[in-house]
């Protein structure tokens, strides 16, 4: 037919065998496997990999396949079944110890060369693979203690450093600020001044003066609150990310929602205890000194015997260091930690802020000790609940880490930096560390739910059956109905499932059930572009018109009715998108991306097929 | 094949004064169920603890309540979930009797416990019962997802408003707006007056509702526009009438068509969508009565005139010509 242009049937033809190349990596289901990944340098090579295939013939598990990717230091061990992928990671925990992480994973199946062209299956959501999930949230309330508390320490010692009078510096209500009472006017703006140079983050107003004082109120500013409220949640994320290794769970989704709380999904555990444990360890730091030379260190982790002054610690990479027993400062007098570049010579750096009370020792303690080191130790705290003669028994696991050890260069207080770090990523890292173990502003859970793996494969199973059955029902309905024009409306319909499918794989939108029933609706709804067009081109026929100037009209006329009635509709899907919880936001992605998919398949596709099928031939009557 | 009379010409306007008598009245009614028996609320939106338990054996609602009021569980939810053999309970905390000392623990905690308690006093009447999935949600959490569907309800109404009023006209745009909420009423007053649970997924079915129903009189007042423009001397009550026959048979079509694939998802997609698919399958059949019958006399009161249409029949020619 002479108005379907020829770059529209090119056009219709790449875009449908890309969607088919794209839609293809779901036809692969993905294998249970167990993957395993050094700690503290571990070698991940052929080595392990006989000892993992030792460990799995002792076990009687036969593995698929063993993969060493060295590279990425990992080992993957695939399984046939979800049952055999248990017992082999309980057999690999047990048997590789420490040293390694082992954890349950999904493998894929897709064929490297649909990988190699960014073509991946839709990630399942925990409802169709089971798994647990916690909402956790950052307790507002408890942030703003701490920052008020701090500041009212703070500004009683500035005021006493600088030589001001004052009657008292008081916390008013939560989230009011600071209360500072002083004895005259002009004692009153010295310390508006004062207060208003030294911490800018806080708004300084004149106060209703108590008695015959003179007040000032000293409110920590809103925009600062959201600064910190941000920081603890990027915190809490990163550190969350790092601890979840250790629950062996392979690719967890660990992200930020809303302004204060994050999500956490960890597929395949199913033990919710086990994974607080973990995401709900206290971190903590402390700066002590660096006593006798690395060699006596060293001697020390050999022997065992560790002067009766000094403590034995050793540094992630397992270097030991001997510590004085006593404490310099900790992390609760940290308000800070950046990382950067170094003014002068441009290494990079961490700057550290310590509150006022943490300022005055480290002035004392680093008067005295010029050109001796200084040591931050990391402490994380887990609870670890065992049962004892059928009780829950709570100990709490402690361990402690050595993440810097450096020479003082001069005295310092409130504000230094540590020097010399090898590289921008370790110095942002040691200042992750130090926030993280600083202001410790409790993260609540505040929602979770455990699925098991059970219902999430009955899930899958149901709902496949539901999308294959409404989809059938409905070529079924409209074949009959529509005749040939029907089946063209049908194989349009095949491939807006394809395209669908393959939109949604290509951006990764993660499968869940909502997004399943998103694309079931599409499916029905989809027709209706079908319906309006076959309906226009029998009006068309019954008005007298030719049989090929009916399609014309008909596609014509129904264009302008499916653009609107659709774009409304795109509307609605966007309003479901900006829902902030996941589920619902699933569902929307899948409605918006099915309603333009739909809007390609059902004209244009059809309108390519119809012109193919009726073009350059005398026709006398058309089926539909 | 065919299933209406491509000919008929039914007086649908002359029903005008029942029709829309009518659905004052339903939506009255749903607004008087709403605000007297009020939604019974899902986990998500009130919180507490939910405990779906599977049984080998096929199992009674009350029997499970009952031994749960027994181990001091009150005010416990029993839910069948599709069958006879799976139940969800739901509880909040509080009402966890058996359990001393669950003050002082933070929410997740006492949750924990709380499904303890649920299962071991479910296990010891039956033993043949299995946890298949827990879940707890706290109170704060309920609240933020309400006001965010509230925004997103005010969003949506408010885009498609627009939208409908610069491509159609002002008296169109507060029909369709009329019409919306009159299907969202009806479809949470049978939501009220069921006592169905209303959770995120109804919420979220809701607005597809709103998506679908909306679809539906566009294309009604498309055709309005259309034969507006094209006829010399018919009144507006001729016009509408014959645009809601010319379309009836793709409204109706339509309507069927995603019906079915609902009805797919509702029998075969197991329970998690349940509430998803009645949802979409009673706002479908309330939807495509309004178009029919609502919409248009609502256009009619307004006032709505070939003037109104003529000025913008050639704006953006482009656009009209596109396949």
């Amino acid at each position: 037919m002479s108005d379907f242009p020829r770059w529209k049937y090119a056009l219709v033809v790449i875009v449908l065998l890309v969607g088919i190349v794209y839609a293809l990596p779901n036809v692969f289901p993905p294998q249970p496997a167990v993957q395993i990944s050094g700690n503290r340098g571990a070698a991940v090579d052929a080595s392990l990999k006989s000892k993992v295939e030792g460990l799995l013939a002792t076990a009687k598990v036969p593995a698929v396949a063993v993969d060493v990717n060295e590279k990425d230091g990992r080992l993957l061990a695939r399984f046939g079944n979800a049952d055999q992928q248990a017992k082999a990671s309980d057999a690999l925990r047990v048997g590789l110890g420490d040293n390694y992480t082992v954890a349950l994973n999904l493998a894929s199946t897709v064929p490297s060369w649909l990988r190699s062209i960014n073509a991946n299956s839709m990630p399942l959501g925990l409802d169709l693979q089971g798994g647990v999930h916690f909402l956790m949230e950052v307790d507002q309330n408890a942030m703003i203690d701490s920052q008020e508390t701090r500041y009212t320490d703070d500004i009683r010692s500035l005021l006493h450093d600088k030589g001001v009078q004052y009657d008292s510096v008081t916390r008013n209500a939560r989230g009011q600020g600071v209360n500072i009472v002083l004895r005259t006017d002009a004692d009153r703006q010295k310390a508006a001044g004062l207060i208003g140079s030294d911490y800018p983050d806080l708004l300084v107003n004149d106060a209703a003066a108590a008695g015959n004082g003179f007040a000032l109120n000293a409110v920590v500013k809103p925009q600062k609150l959201r600064e910190l409220g941000q920081s603890v949640i990027t915190q809490n994320v990163t550190t969350l990310r790092q601890r979840v290794n250790q629950l062996g769970v392979s690719e967890p989704l660990i992200q930020q929602q809303g302004a204060n709380q994050i999500i956490v999904d960890l597929a395949g555990v199913q033990d919710t205890a086990e994974a607080k444990k973990i995401i709900g360890a206290v971190a903590s730091l402390q700066y002590r000194a660096g006593l006798y030379t690395p060699e006596q260190a060293m001697e020390a982790a050999r022997s065992g015997s560790v002067p009766p002054d000094a403590k034995l610690y050793f540094g992630r990479d397992r270097r030991p260091y001997l510590l004085s027993k006593k404490v310099i400062a900790s992390g609760d007098e940290l308000v800070t930690a950046t990382s950067g570049r170094d003014q002068q010579n441009g290494t990079p750096n961490v700057s550290v802020t310590l509150n006022a009370s943490g300022a005055r020792k480290m002035q004392e303690f680093t008067n005295d000790n010029v050109g001796k080191p200084m040591a931050v130790l990391y402490i994380t705290r887990t609870l670890e609940t065992k049962m004892v003669d059928g009780k829950e028994v709570k100990t709490p696991k402690i361990t402690e880490e050595v993440i810097n050890y450096a020479n003082i260069s001069g005295p310092f207080g409130k504000q230094f930096q540590t020097n010399g770090l090898p590289s921008d990523t370790e110095a942002a890292e040691l200042a992750l560390l130090l926030r993280g173990g600083s202001f410790a502003v409790p993260v609540d859970i505040v929602s979770e739910s455990v699925i098991g793996p059970s219902l999430g494969a009955d899930n899958i199973d149901k709902g496949f059956k539901a999308v294959m059955l409404g989809l059938g029902l409905v070529l079924l309905a409209s074949a009959i109905y529509y005749k040939l024009f029907g089946l063209v409306a049908d194989i349009a319909l095949f491939f807006n499932l394809v395209l669908l499918v393959a939109v949604m794989s290509a951006i990764g939108v993660t499968l869940t059930m909502p997004g399943i029933a998103g694309i079931v609706l599409t499916l029905g709804m989809a027709i209706d572009a079908n319906v309006l067009i076959c309906e226009r081109i029998r009006e068309e026929l019954r008005n007298g018109s030719s049989p090929l100037a009916s399609i014309r009209t008909g596609y014509d006329k129904a264009w302008a009715t499916i653009l609107d009635a659709n774009v409304t509709h795109l509307l609605a899907a966007l309003g479901l998108m900006t829902m902030g919880s996941g589920p619902i936001k699933g569902f929307g992605v899948t409605l918006f991306i099915g309603i333009l998919t739909s809007m390609f398949t059902s004209v244009t596709v059809t309108h390519a097929i119809t012109a193919l099928i009726h073009g350059g031939r005398k026709l006398k009557t058309l089926s539909v | 094949m065919e299933i209406f009379n491509h000919n008929a010409n039914f007086n649908f306007l002359g029903l005008r004064k029942y029709s829309i008598g009518l659905a004052i009245l339903l939506m009255l009614g749903s607004i008087g169920l709403i605000v007297t028996k009020g939604f019974n609320y899902g986990q998500d939106f009130v919180g507490g603890v939910a405990v779906q338990v599977a049984y080998a054996n096929p199992v009674d609602t009350n029997d499970v309540r009952q031994t749960l009021t027994k181990a001091g569980l009150e005010n416990s939810l029993v839910q069948a979930m599709g069958g006879t053999r799976e139940v969800t309970v739901r509880l909040q905390p509080k009402d966890d009797h058996d359990s001393a000392g669950l003050t002082g623990l933070s929410g997740d905690e006492a949750a924990t416990k709380v499904s303890t308690d649920i299962m071991a006093a479910l296990k010891s009447v039956r033993p043949d019962a299995t946890m298949k999935s827990k879940s707890f949600v706290g109170p704060q959490v309920g609240e933020e997802l309400r006001s965010d569907g509230i925004y997103a309800v005010i969003f949506v109404i408010v885009g498609i408003m627009g939208y409908l009023w610069i491509r159609f006209e002002k008296r169109f745009a507060i029909a369709a707006l009329a019409t919306e909420v009159h299907d969202v009423l009806v479809t949470l007053g049978i939501f009220a007056i069921t006592q169905r649970e209303f959770d995120l997924t109804v919420l979220a079915s809701v607005l597809a509702v709103v998506g679908y129903s909306i679809n539906d009189k566009v294309v009604v007042f498309d055709r309005v526009r259309e034969l507006f423009r094209s006829s010399r001397n018919a009144t507006p009550e001729e016009v509408l009438n014959r645009s809601i026959n010319s379309t009836l048979s793709r409204t109706i079509i339509t309507s069927l068509f995603t019906g079915i694939t609902m009805a797919a998802l509702f029998f075969f997609g197991g329970t998690a969508v349940h509430g998803f698919a009645i949802t979409m399958l009673i706002g479908i059949l309330v939807g495509t009565l309004s178009s029919i019958f609502v919409a248009s006399p609502i256009l009619l009161w307004l006032g709505v005139s070939k003037q109104d249409l003529m000025p913008r029949s050639k704006e953006d020619p482009a656009l009209e010509r596109r396949p």
